[in-house]
């Protein structure tokens, strides 16, 4: 055996079985959640204590779990629109852009008319304008990188600030309620979300996303064509599709969604509009679209995941005095945990003179997989073996 | 030990993944000696050689260099050892000199002395046959050029051991014959030249001795002078093949598509096609030959409306139906029509297959927008992929099994199968069996050639000329995006397509082009065993 041979190699793995790979997975949940409390320690607290008390106030009483769906639908909802644009390679990072937009176009009707319409006339035209809103503001590095190819991420990225720009414009100038408060006024209640269960229904309508997404993807000719211009757009345009449309198409449905979270937002959470009003919900949407590897359904959890941990720092600020933004560490370090795990599930390590590399020799060429071995063929296989 | 051998390999193994590329190998070769590293696409013969040069690092087992145990970790490692590779797809930065991107990465003392590399440079093209310009910029080369500057880089850094692999895939018979002197007069020179090929013809007339390597395993290393290609064949098979293409003479051809003047620029303003014209038949297979980049490519994605043509004609001649102009329809249009493309890219994914998804959703592509409503109709594709399964024998655990991880051969026999499954009346291919085996090779060349039987207008593409030879009826070969010549398959010969394909080469700078010394240099190792390295 040769001493010179380097002290840890990487080998591409095969497919490996369901359940190591859930293994893995809650390997790495286990050891965020054990760096989360360092953190903790860190931060002055004991960490079992530091969990039960997250756990406890964001699920312990009825006004906590409202909360926790309160901060989940948004990002669920936004995480469900980034799911095409991921799946299609568009990297929008710009739905805190879109939310925004959103939320300002249907903040227009509940401002304007809120007094004078009714609600049921009132809440669609407002949920109409967010998502047209949305579906503008992502349409348009959507047309241009249709038609000149321009980069999206900075073209995304870009527009969130000017959307915010614009709504803070609008609150210190044309819809600023009482003279220099630069601020605009609450909503009348005309204008507010009907609530359901002690939450804004905004929830409902999410839910209900979370099934049509789903099926969107997987089930209809649209969502063939996301995957396949996803995969190379060579291909998308031999097999004659559209290239151009698809790409604008899913980019306007991705932030109508986005949009219409921003609806949810002002109308049904803070029932106002302000600059700020996204609050980094379009980013990290991004990390729950991420972490649920773009499955709808996947979405759900962690989505709930991280509105608990939000939700229980809260409390763990309340309750012991570690700030509330620990929440914000712990949810990089699941991060970086469950996307970190996904190299081990690819990859495989061989240690310098480990079991494994002696079994390396080992092994012969008949115990390829389904015959694709190096000849290439099944004749080939079949022959040799 | 006395008589030590230049090179040995003793129990090297390697592994990718499940997949055991090399197998125990044992293998030598001697100074003074051209060895024919010789198998199919995917028997791991790059790979041995990758760990020769410093690219990989073998599992298990050691090399030996002049009987003394090398450790070559990197190819800086294999450059000390006087191990130099030449790879297939080039190396080079365009916008340099041949003497900048020779000396380019090495460290030598003192200051750059350019006349000084220069005149190294020339005095290596003299000692060996090289024709070479050392101020001459990569972009203004043609292929056979830039091999030319890839060997003087390997011989400028003083390798006595030259590995090169697949030097002939891109050149001409004339180039070919060119390379093979200097072949020679480096080995005269007492170097060790390891040639990576499966080409069997060039194994009898170049080498010394062949090493036969088969899934991984080494079978036999033999003197050229004592085997036979029928031998050599069945060692590299594992059998005996039948390695025959059944021509029939067309029976009434009919003229399918009429082309006339068509001029093609591509993206840059750069004209690929220049006035392009000719006739398929019916019942007839009209083979495409060119260096590569000639323009074969742009050719066919022009006729399946891939591309926008500046001028010209492509006239579709259905049976029973009025003749129709093809251009400026849409590629759905083309295809309805009954015109197809099975096109195999350089990458061989990237275009008319999806590599994540299955068999079934792979056939979709053909059909996705077919029947009502706004959701995709699985059954058919479902059927078309089961037969295709069943009768091109596709290698896989399950029609819906992600189509990249099948191997290369497998690939293609479902791009190739969903295609002739359409019924098409013209059936187009490019590189139908590029990093094929020798049987899959054949499969698909006599389903080519069934396809002909039925009065299918076979429009193929080759790189292999003896196949084009067999294989087709007329050839038509393109030269700087002209056409140089339509020739007789069964009556021309090699040497003549060799000259056509170079007919107005010399002042046309883009036929130079080459399309695969584009990719970036990091493509070599992932390119050298596409069978099982996926990403």
């Amino acid at each position: 055996m040769n001493t010179h041979t380097p002290l840890i190699r990487l080998a591409k793995r095969e497919d490996m079985e369901t359940w190591k790979i859930w293994l893995i997975r809650l390997l790495a949940f286990l050891t965020a959640l054990v760096l989360g409390g360092l953190v903790f320690m860190a931060a002055g607290a004991e960490p079992l204590s530091a969990y039960k008390t997250i756990v406890s106030g964001a699920l312990g009483k009825k006004t906590g779990v409202r909360q926790v769906i309160k901060l989940a639908t948004p990002l669920l909802g936004t995480a469900l629109a980034l799911a095409p644009c991921f799946r299609m390679k568009f990297w929008n990072i710009g739905a805190e852009g879109q939310i925004t937009m959103g939320a300002m176009a249907a903040s227009y009707f509940a401002i304007h008319f809120g007094a004078r319409w009714p609600s049921a006339a009132l809440l669609p035209v407002m949920g109409i304008a967010s998502v047209l809103m949305g579906a503008f503001w992502s349409g348009i590095p959507a047309v241009f990188k249709a038609r000149w190819k321009t980069n999206e991420t900075l073209f995304t990225l870009m527009l969130n600030y000017i959307a915010i720009g614009i709504v803070g414009w609008l609150q210190g100038g044309p819809w600023e309620g009482k003279k220099g408060s630069q601020v605009i006024p609450n909503f009348q209640s005309a204008a507010i979300l009907p609530k359901v269960g002690g939450v804004h229904c905004g929830w409902i309508i999410v839910l209900l996303l979370v099934f049509l997404m789903f099926v969107y993807m997987n089930y209809t000719k649209h969502g063939y064509e996301i995957a396949v211009l996803g995969e190379s757009e060579n291909t998308a345009r031999y097999a004659g599709m559209n290239v151009r449309r698809v790409i604008i198409r899913t980019a306007c449905l991705s932030g109508g969604i986005c949009g219409l979270v921003g609806f949810m937002l002002a109308s049904g959470t803070n029932q106002m509009l302000y600059a700020d009003i996204a609050g980094g919900v379009g980013f990290t949407a991004i990390t729950v679209a991420w972490l649920a590897q773009l499955n709808p359904f996947a979405m759900v959890v962690i989505a709930l995941m991280l509105g608990i941990l939000s939700k229980g720092a809260s409390s763990l600020q309340t309750a012991q005095g570690v700030p509330a933004s620990v929440s914000d560490i712990m949810t990089g370090l699941l991060l970086l945990c469950l996307l970190g795990c996904e190299f081990f599930i690819n990859y495989r390590m061989i240690f310098r003179g480990s079991h494994e590399e002696r079994r390396g020799g080992t092994q012969t060429a008949g115990s390829m997989p389904d015959g694709n071995g190096p000849a290439g063929t099944p004749e080939g296989g079949k022959e040799a073996a | 030990m006395e008589n030590a051998h230049a090179v040995e390999f003793r129990g090297i193994s390697k592994r990718f993944g499940d997949v055991l590329a090399n197998d125990k190998v044992d293998l030598y070769v001697d100074r003074g000696m051209v060895m024919s590293l010789l198998g199919e696409n995917g028997s791991g013969k790059t790979t041995l050689m990758n760990m020769l040069a410093g690219i990989y690092y073998p599992d298990e087992g050691e090399i030996l260099l002049d009987g003394k145990a090398a450790d070559i970790r990197s190819p800086k490692d294999a450059f000390e050892h006087k191990v130099g590779m030449i790879h297939q797809h080039f190396m080079l930065v365009d916008v340099f000199s041949a003497a900048d991107n020779i000396i380019l990465g090495l460290e030598e003392k003192g200051r750059l002395d350019k006349k000084a590399v220069s005149e190294k440079v020339r005095l290596i093209g003299r000692k060996y046959g090289f024709d070479i310009d050392p101020e001459k910029k990569i972009y203004d080369m043609s292929v056979s050029e830039k091999q030319t500057v890839e060997i003087i880089k390997v011989l400028y850094r003083g390798a006595d051991i030259l590995i090169l692999d697949e030097p002939t895939a891109v050149l001409t018979p004339q180039e070919t014959a060119r390379l093979f002197d200097i072949i020679r007069a480096m080995r005269d020179d007492g170097k060790v030249v390891i040639i990576i090929t499966h080409k069997l013809n060039e194994v009898m007339e170049i080498s010394d001795v062949v090493a036969v390597m088969r899934r991984g395993k080494h079978i036999a290393t033999v003197r050229t002078s004592e085997t036979s290609e029928a031998e050599l064949t069945e060692m590299m098979v594992g059998k005996k093949v039948d390695l025959d293409i059944t021509r029939t003479r067309p029976v009434d051809p009919v003229a399918r598509l009429t082309i006339a003047g068509l001029t093609v620029r591509d993206n840059d303003g750069i004209v690929r096609l220049d006035k392009v014209g000719f006739i398929a038949y019916g019942g007839e297979i009209l083979g495409i030959a060119g260096i590569a980049g000639s323009g074969q490519k742009e050719l066919l994605e022009t006729i399946a409306g891939l591309r926008r043509a500046e001028k010209g004609s492509v006239i579709y001649s259905p049976n029973g139906r009025p003749p129709e102009e093809l251009l400026g329809k849409t590629p759905m249009e083309i295809r309805e029509a009954g015109v197809s493309l099975a096109f195999v890219p350089e990458d061989r994914l990237g275009m008319g297959l999806v590599g994540g998804m299955g068999m079934v959703e792979n056939m979709m592509l053909r059909s996705w927008s077919k029947g009502k409503g706004v959701f995709v109709h699985k059954e058919e594709p479902r059927r078309l992929a089961k037969s295709v399964y069943d009768f091109l024998e596709v290698a896989t655990p399950d029609i819906n099994y992600p189509v990249r991880k099948l191997s290369g051969g497998n690939v293609q026999k479902v791009l190739v199968g969903r295609e002739i499954a359409s019924e098409p009346s013209v059936l187009m291919s490019a590189y139908a069996v590029r990093g094929l085996d020798i049987n899959t090779s054949y499969i698909i060349y006599n389903l080519m050639a069934g396809q002909k039987a039925k009065g299918v207008a076979v429009i193929f593409v080759g790189e292999d000329l003896d196949v084009l030879l067999e294989l087709c009826d007329r050839i038509l070969v393109l030269c700087g995006g002209k056409v140089s010549g339509i020739v007789d398959a069964r009556t021309t010969t090699k040497e003549e397509l060799g000259l056509l394909m170079t007919k107005v080469g010399e002042h046309s700078m883009f036929t130079h082009f080459d399309a695969e010394a584009e990719t970036p240099a990091v493509s070599a190792d992932e390119e050298a065993d596409p069978d099982w390295e996926e990403k």
